[in-house]
């Protein structure tokens, strides 16, 4: 079983770790600079690129300001479709909706089809407490669970495996879950393919119970939709007699004409392709076609309190296309596990804190697990300023702040640990509005500049272990004005006097 | 016109060569240059630090340095970017919070007259060719800030097209982040330590004696990694480059003296 996402490290240590793996930094170097590339080319290709991603970003924080409306209406329409909804607050609640439902069915198996919202909740491991067995069909989820790994892409979530590494898991590991690997099986990626192939059909055909997520829910018709590459989420919406679907809320638009600009934006950011291989639509319950019972877990965990935040909202405009994942310079490094969340990279470093509210050491890290490059933003398909939402949380860790918990409006305290930090930034922001002091501290930096060290104690190590320091020169800029020029340029108000 | 320089706090007292620079450049272009002394830092570390509250004084304190001038003119681009991306920022949250207008003001003076070297030559000035003289091979490093938050485009490149004797290598992954970052160079060392690392192993593999960018702060890392590697290759500013000419070189290069005998990392 995978394990769970809870209790990683924070987010420098971990990545400590992860870059000092030259087998990692090789095959996320590779994964994501071969992707980035294509999809730039993909993206390239419109040249109304620029007006779709602003109709993307316009429908989402639309949708998102009248949440309720149309959360109602899929409500409505789902139900007069033939199927259940069922609200949950968070991941518990929703757990056990899901535990229930498939109790109620009487199985103790269940196909899935890849889904960050139950990757959110640990779905997998609150079944298997319940003696349910959760089989994932995707075939990087299956990677990630044969090899009891957790994923570290939103679409690719065995990104950090190579070929040779697959192979062995699955060797090893396939009998244990069912029909085991054939011999001899090499790391070619069509013999991989037809190995997990014959692996998941044996599932595919005895599941009476599927359960998905969903990349969108119309709103006006109650359709569901998976867009996919391989096809066997399809097989999971189609074959078994019931289907579960766990939905984050802000996955909602509201009619099939907003549909149509995501469709165009999702498969050209997140794989580089023009149209993606699988696009499968449900709605509601349909005699002799297809599950005969659908129930449509909602998902809040967090998102309305997001909503709340004027800033950090458009957060949830996320599509999950990875995107932002694959340019970004820390991701590559790092990793995806170092996030210690199913939501990685830039994406993950402003949605985890805020869906789980700062809860620890880890979301406090992560607004800082960024060079603030800019390079997300300048992808992303539905314009998210990734940057501002960062430096946002920042402030929200090192000063606390109004926030919304749960509904109700709380004051956060800043967070442990900041103390040191914040005397210096504030001793900094003073000294910079008295240039008289600065100048008699930059004299006596320019007098002293033979005895500074080569190397740094304490938290300046971190710059010193790997990066020469710069030397302070005899005399500074306005020295030099002042001693070349006199003091024409205006008077030095604001010093101390 | 009235142009006044805005050095930036880490010019000032790790890299005045810079803004001397800059200096020796727009009056040889016939520039009356002003260094209004009440400038000090745009509050770039602590906002990117999320210590907000802390910068409010410092757009107020640019605002009162810059007001009487028709250009702000800095050689830094991620500075020219706080003031013009996060000023008007800074100034709607102090107005959400309620306090007055006062912020809005002294951002909406600020933003439109700050220009980033490059930006104040190819637009205001509208020249490329500058006169400069640098018989070097030079690779150029586009920063974040520059790149995508100001969006400079060509015009350093347009600049250093017109330099005499200089020969521009093309840097690999140029539009990659150097890994500085700020305060992430210290929060992050790790991973801004492996992003420096390729970023240096790309200039050191042009074969360039020089790596040039708009903005001291990434040539401090750049510069600092190189120099713990004992690489020869030197950080050199963009406007060191475009201030140089053939009698700074007959004389010893005033480029050469500003990358080389002050500021530069050990
Ligand atoms: S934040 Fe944007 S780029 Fe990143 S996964 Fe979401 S939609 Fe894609």
């Amino acid at each position: 079983m995978s394990r769970s996402f809870l209790g990683m490290p924070a987010f420098p240590r971990a990545a400590a770790v992860s870059t000092r793996d030259p087998r990692l930094r090789a095959n996320l170097a590779h994964a994501t600079h071969t992707i980035r590339d294509k999809r730039a080319r993909a993206v390239a290709e419109l040249d109304d690129w620029a007006q779709l991603r602003a109709a993307g970003a316009a429908v989402k924080d639309r949708t998102l300001r009248h949440l309720d409306h149309y959360l109602e209406q899929l409500e409505e329409s789902v139900a007069a479709a033939g199927g259940h909804v069922h609200w949950a607050a968070d991941a518990d609640e929703a757990n056990r909706i899901v535990t229930r439902l498939v109790r109620e069915t009487g199985e103790r198996e269940v196909v899935k089809v890849k889904s960050m919202a139950t990757q959110e909740i640990g779905l997998n491991e609150a079944l298997a407490e319940a003696g349910i067995r959760a089989y994932e069909t995707d075939l990087a989820e299956l990677i990630v669970q044969l090899g009891d790994d957790l994923p570290s892409h939103i679409l690719v979530p065995a990104i950090h495996r190579n070929r040779g590494e697959i192979r062995d898991i699955f060797r090893r590991e396939m009998g244990k879950w069912g029909r085991p690997a054939p011999e001899g099986l090499s790391d070619s990626p069509a013999e991989l393919a037809e190995a997990a192939r014959l692996h998941l059909r044996e599932k595919f055909l005895t599941a009476k119970v599927g359960i998905s997520g969903a990349n969108f829910m119309v709103a006006e018709t109650g359709t569901l939709v998976v867009v996919e590459s391989e096809g066997n989420g399809r097989m999971c919406l189609t074959l078994p007699e019931t289907l579960i679907s766990v939905v984050g809320i802000e996955k909602t638009v509201p009619t099939w004409q907003d549909l149509e600009v995501f469709l165009q934006l999702l498969p050209r950011s997140s794989t580089a392709e023009r149209m993606n291989p699988y696009t499968t639509t449900w709605t509601g319950t349909t005699d002799g076609d297809g599950p005969r019972a659908f129930h449509l877990v909602l998902l809040d965990n967090g998102r309305t309190d997001t909503l709340a935040d004027t800033v950090g909202r458009q957060a949830l405009r996320c599509i999950r296309c990875s995107a932002c994942l694959n340019v970004c310079p820390v991701y590559e490094r790092a990793g995806g596990h170092a996030y210690g969340s199913p939501y990685p990279g830039p994406i993950g470093a402003i949605l985890t804190p805020q869906l789980r509210g700062m809860a620890g050491p880890l979301e406090e890290s992560l607004p800082y697990a960024s060079s603030l490059c800019g390079a997300c933003y300048e992808v992303c398909p539905v314009a998210i300023d990734i940057p501002e939402v960062l430096v946002h949380l920042r402030e929200r860790v090192v000063e606390g702040g109004p926030v919304t918990r749960r509904g109700a409006r709380v004051v956060l305290k800043p967070a442990k640990g900041h103390a040191a930090e914040r005397a210096a930034m504030r001793a900094a922001a003073w000294t910079f509005d008295h240039p008289g002091v600065l100048r008699g501290g930059m004299r006596l930096a320019a007098r002293t500049r033979r005895l500074h060290p080569r190397r740094l104690p304490g938290p300046g190590r971190a710059w010193s272990d790997t990066r020469a320091l710069p030397t302070v020169p005899a005399e500074s800029f306005r020295d030099w004005w002042r001693r070349t020029r006199g003091d024409a340029g205006g008077s030095e108000t604001g010093g101390v006097k | 016109m009235r142009v006044a320089l805005f050095v930036t706090c880490i010019n000032d007292t790790l890299r005045p060569g810079t803004g001397r620079a800059v200096v020796t450049l727009l009056e040889r272009l016939g520039v009356d240059v002003d260094f209004p002394a009440e400038q000090s830092c745009c509050g770039q570390p602590q906002f990117n630090t999320g210590y907000r509250h802390a910068t409010e004084p410092l757009v107020r304190r640019f605002d009162r340095a810059f007001r009487d001038y028709d250009y702000v003119v800095t050689p830094s681009g991620s500075c020219a970017a706080m003031v013009r991306d996060n000023y008007p920022r800074i100034a709607a949250r102090a107005a959400a919070e309620g306090r007055g207008r006062e912020l809005t003001e002294a951002a909406a003076r600020a933003v439109p007259k700050t220009y980033e070297l490059t930006e104040f030559l190819v637009d205001v000035l509208k020249v490329t060719d500058v006169g400069a003289y640098y018989p070097h091979t030079v690779t150029y490093h586009p920063t974040c800030h520059g790149l995508r938050v100001l969006g400079l485009g060509d015009r350093p490149r347009r600049l250093l097209e017109r330099v005499r004797g200089l020969t521009l290598k093309e840097l690999p992954g140029a539009e990659e982040c150097c890994g500085f970052g700020g305060t992430f160079a210290v929060k992050n060392p790790a991973v801004s330590t492996a992003m420096g690392a390729d970023k240096v192993r790309a200039v050191t593999g042009t074969g360039a004696e020089a790596v040039c960018t708009v903005d001291n702060s990434c040539l401090l890392h750049i510069g600092g990694m190189l120099a713990r590697q004992g690489s020869p290759v030197r950080p050199v500013h963009l406007a060191e480059i475009l201030a140089s000419t053939e009698a700074d070189t007959a004389a010893g290069g005033a480029a050469g003296r500003a990358a080389g005998a002050e500021g530069d990392a050990r």
